[in-house]
């Protein structure tokens, strides 16, 4: 992969394809916790398989798109012109933000949308080493009960959740698994509540 | 239509919408997921249907359709209206994709003024064709000012306006479109159903609402609370006919009054059309 | 035993067929060519391009023919087409200056420099039915064309501009939002403003404009300037690295000159409405000025009278026929529904009142107890 060309690794049939894509990022924001297949894309190192199809997916000139850490590099920013036409912009200005959840800290830089338009908000792209149904307890709009999933932390999560119906909204990605945590889940740690 | 247009319809890209518009739309529903109730403006396309006769559900379907999917499209709870008819032709023709009259089997329903009885699972998602979609239209007409009243969660106006109902009918007189409180924060219209539907709002479903001439996108993911707006001494009644369909005999489905001739005579029959034909159809093979 | 109504799917294509017969009307008459419905009919043309929003005058001619003359029909044609189109890119904003001129007027000065252009106009016409037309065959006089200007006009408003007694119209440079791509969202700026009039229906704006002049949130206008011409479309080329002119269109540009009576801060000076329409449409370029200058008034300081043509969300949430004339006509379909469970309300409201009217009779104390 290392030696991938910014003209590869676009979908193989996009309309379909995306359209496939959508389906599995739009029921893992729909049921959050849940952890859905998603594939076709490739983009240069680090970007997963994940991470590359929902941007081809959801991203376009219309958007501007925050790259952090290790995900802002040449092959990238040239992927992205190439595939995408999203507008490369500053954390605080962007639509949506790919990296590491080390790498997009300060996440209370991103976009929460204003009062009368929440819907102007940050997605945010968090690649992950894995996703596992454990971990921090979800509960919420689209969960049934509760739900688990292995969150890098508790408490920014937490925070996000206190602005809604402001916050961030995200997705997480590994390899060709994605799931999401939408600002409106509420987030306890499983472990603290076991403990007590 | 000729063979000259159906090959016409080839020259479209899967589902009619260009990518573009599909990753806008798809955007605008996620936004919607993650803020239940919540009316995420979008730029609706012009379609090749008229505004008002489902664009928005329309194009709500497309940008989540896949090819795999199955769709049922119902109008007043019927698959073989005619608006429901043309629907359904629209997605055979630009998706090439399978269709059904059977709830269960549906992967997609687009409907309009209807949820059908059946409840619907995890793997199914309804798409509503919405008119009006701020629930406070009525009251006011101006848009900046409901979104104003949405922002700071201000909805005594509302809460005015059906007890004014009360004081003079001594009853709720909205029978349809009936308005709801999403997750304890949207105050959120439920598109033209008749109240008996509310119940079924919570559901293990999707539900994302399309309106395409007011340019909105609004959802309900699953599990979510949604409570009809009421009052403790006048509590939100979904009643409906009190009568059994004459077709299946049901007595818990929502009924058509239907006009049998010109001497007062009438019937009612099941407004879910599957409802009724599968109900026939087991009472047949049990017989 | 009753069978619910099926063959919804049949039915529609019968009425398909037979609208199609009835397009075509009869046979024993000639069917209409795109091009004498362009070349003829070109005023329809002109107007269903403005309000679809796309300059095309072989596709507005045959949207027209398609929808039997029925020009909100064949507007919604052209949008339905329009939106489906890919975008290559955005021009150069045209230059009017520049434009050859058929028609070129000002009502605010008797003659100005670039002339008075009378042109082809009904406006001195003898509105009496000419039965010569019924005849066919006869060609019209050839009209005298006088000499062609070259260099540019420049506009009227230009010569008041240089006194400073017109406001200036900065460019602030900004792109300006495009309504065909985003929802359309209030506050609007002017640009949202001039977009959403420019294709939102003749009848509706005229009535807007109308308005004001009857003293609706009156402001005065002359007709400082109206314009009617071809412009060239550049497009840059960035391989290129300049514009090209790739093709010409005709437009129909009215600026209008209004009073207005200065403030506090501001000496006095007359300020602006301004309209621009694909196509010869005089009439909708005067109104879509008119009602531009009306919904000026917030920036200019004036008040709001509570007039319909001041309020924008008023004018731009209902300009559009495409939308207007879809929701109005969607009450055509079925509302059965909805009506059931209005029609189980007041049953169940009047047999409560009819039960509560029969308590009230049958208690022999109900008097002395009121």
């Amino acid at each position: 992969m290392d030696t991938q060309s910014s003209y590869e690794g676009a979908f193989a049939s996009p309309p379909t394809d995306s359209a496939q894509a959508f389906r599995a990022a739009m029921r893992a924001m729909a049921r959050p916790g849940t952890i859905e297949a998603i594939a076709g894309a490739r983009a240069p190192e680090p970007f997963s398989e994940a991470a590359a199809s929902l941007l081809l997916t959801l991203c376009d000139p219309d958007t501007s798109l925050y790259l952090a850490g290790e995900h802002d590099n040449e092959a990238a920013r040239a992927w992205v012109g190439f595939h995408i036409g999203a507008p490369l912009l500053p954390a605080d200005r962007a639509d949506f933000a790919v990296g590491t959840w080390g790498a997009l800290q300060p996440v209370s830089a991103y976009k929460v949308g204003v009062a009368e338009y929440p819907d102007r908000a940050a997605t945010l792209i968090v690649e992950m080493p894995s996703l596992e149904r454990n971990g921090a307890q979800l509960s919420g709009p689209g969960i049934k009960d509760t739900a688990n999933l292995n969150l890098p932390e508790i408490g920014a999560f937490q925070a996000n959740r206190r602005l809604f119906p402001l916050g961030f909204d995200c997705f997480f990605t590994s390899g060709q698994s994605i799931a999401a945590l939408p600002r409106s889940t509420r987030v306890s740690d499983l472990s603290a509540e076991e403990a007590a | 239509m000729t063979a000259q247009a159906a090959a016409a319809m080839d020259d479209y890209n899967f589902a009619y919408l260009d990518e573009q518009t599909k990753r806008m739309i798809r955007r605008a529903i996620l936004k919607g997921l993650a803020v239940p109730g919540y009316q995420v403006p979008f730029a609706s396309r012009e379609m090749p249907m008229p505004y008002g006769w489902g664009t928005g559900g329309v194009q709500v379907s497309a940008a989540v359709m896949t090819p795999d999917d199955t769709i049922k499209v119902i109008d007043q709870g019927a698959d073989d209206t005619t608006n429901a008819v043309s629907i359904r032709k629209f997605f055979e023709r630009t998706a090439d994709i399978d269709v059904t009259e059977r709830t269960s089997e549906a992967t997609i329903i687009q409907t309009r003024h209807r949820i059908p009885e059946e409840l619907l699972n995890e793997d199914q998602i309804l798409v509503y064709q919405v008119p009006i979609p701020e629930p406070m239209r009525f009251i006011e007409p101006r848009e900046t000012e409901t979104r104003k009243m949405h922002a700071l969660e201000e909805y005594g106006l509302m809460h005015v306006r059906l007890y004014e109902n009360i004081a003079k009918h001594g009853a709720i007189t909205t029978a349809y479109a009936y308005p709801v409180k999403v997750e304890d924060r949207y105050v959120m219209d439920p598109s033209p159903i008749p109240k008996f539907d509310n119940p079924k709002l919570e559901s293990e479903a999707i539900q994302i609402f399309g309106a395409g001439r007011e340019q909105r996108i609004y959802a309900v993911p699953p599990y979510t609370k949604v409570v009809s707006l009421d009052f403790d001494d006048y509590p939100f009644d979904p009643s409906k006919a009190n009568h059994p369909c004459a077709l299946c005999g049901s007595v818990t489905s929502y009924l058509d009054e239907v006009i049998v001739d010109d001497k007062g005579g009438r019937m009612f029959v099941c407004s879910d059309t599957d409802y009724c034909a599968s109900r026939i159809r087991r009472q047949e093979q049990a017989a | 035993m009753y069978v619910a109504v099926k063959g919804g799917e049949r039915a529609i294509d019968n009425a398909h067929t037979w609208l199609a017969e009835e397009r075509r009307g009869d046979i024993s008459v000639e069917e209409l060519s795109i091009a004498q419905i362009r070349e003829q009919l070109a005023l329809a043309v002109a107007r269903v391009m403005a309000e679809g929003s796309l300059f095309d005058p072989d596709l507005a001619a045959l949207a027209i023919k398609q929808a039997r003359g029925d020009m909100i029909e064949a507007v919604f044609l052209i949008r339905a087409f329009r939106t489906t189109l890919p975008r290559f890119g955005a021009s150069e904003p045209i230059d009017t200056g520049a434009m050859t001129c058929d028609r070129r007027i000002s009502a605010t000065f008797k003659d100005v420099p670039g002339g008075q252009v009378l042109g082809p106009t009904f406006d001195y016409t003898h509105r009496l039915i000419d039965f010569t037309l019924a005849a066919t065959g006869e060609l019209p006089p050839e009209a005298q064309a006088g000499e062609p200007r070259t260099e540019p006009t420049p506009h009227v408003t230009e010569f008041l501009d240089r006194e400073g007694l017109i406001q200036t119209e900065e460019d602030d440079t900004k792109t300006p939002r495009d309504l065909t791509r985003e929802p359309l969202d209030f506050p609007a700026d002017r640009p949202l403003r001039l977009q959403a009039i420019a294709r939102g229906d003749e009848g509706f704006i005229l009535s807007m404009a109308y308005s004001t002049q009857r003293g609706y949130g009156r402001n005065h206008p002359f007709v400082g300037e109206l314009r009617v011409g071809q412009v060239a479309i550049e497009m840059d080329i960035p391989e290129l690295g300049f514009a090209i002119d790739i093709g010409e269109v005709t437009i129909t540009e009215c600026e209008t000159v209004n009073q207005f009576m200065g403030s506090k801060s501001e000496p006095p000076q007359f300020t602006r409405g301004y309209g621009l329409v694909f196509g010869h449409c005089e009439r909708k370029a005067i109104s879509m000025a008119l009602v531009d200058r009306a919904l000026r008034w917030e920036e200019l300081g004036e008040d709001n009278v509570g007039a319909p043509a001041q309020d924008v969300e008023f004018v731009l949430s209902h300009a559009d026929n495409v939308q207007a004339t879809g929701f109005l006509e969607h009450i055509k379909l079925p509302h059965y529904v909805d009506f059931q469970s209005e029609l189980e309300l007041i049953r169940k409201l009047r047999a409560e009142a009819e039960t509560a009217k029969a308590e009230e009779d049958a208690s022999p104390f109900q008097e002395a107890a009121e």
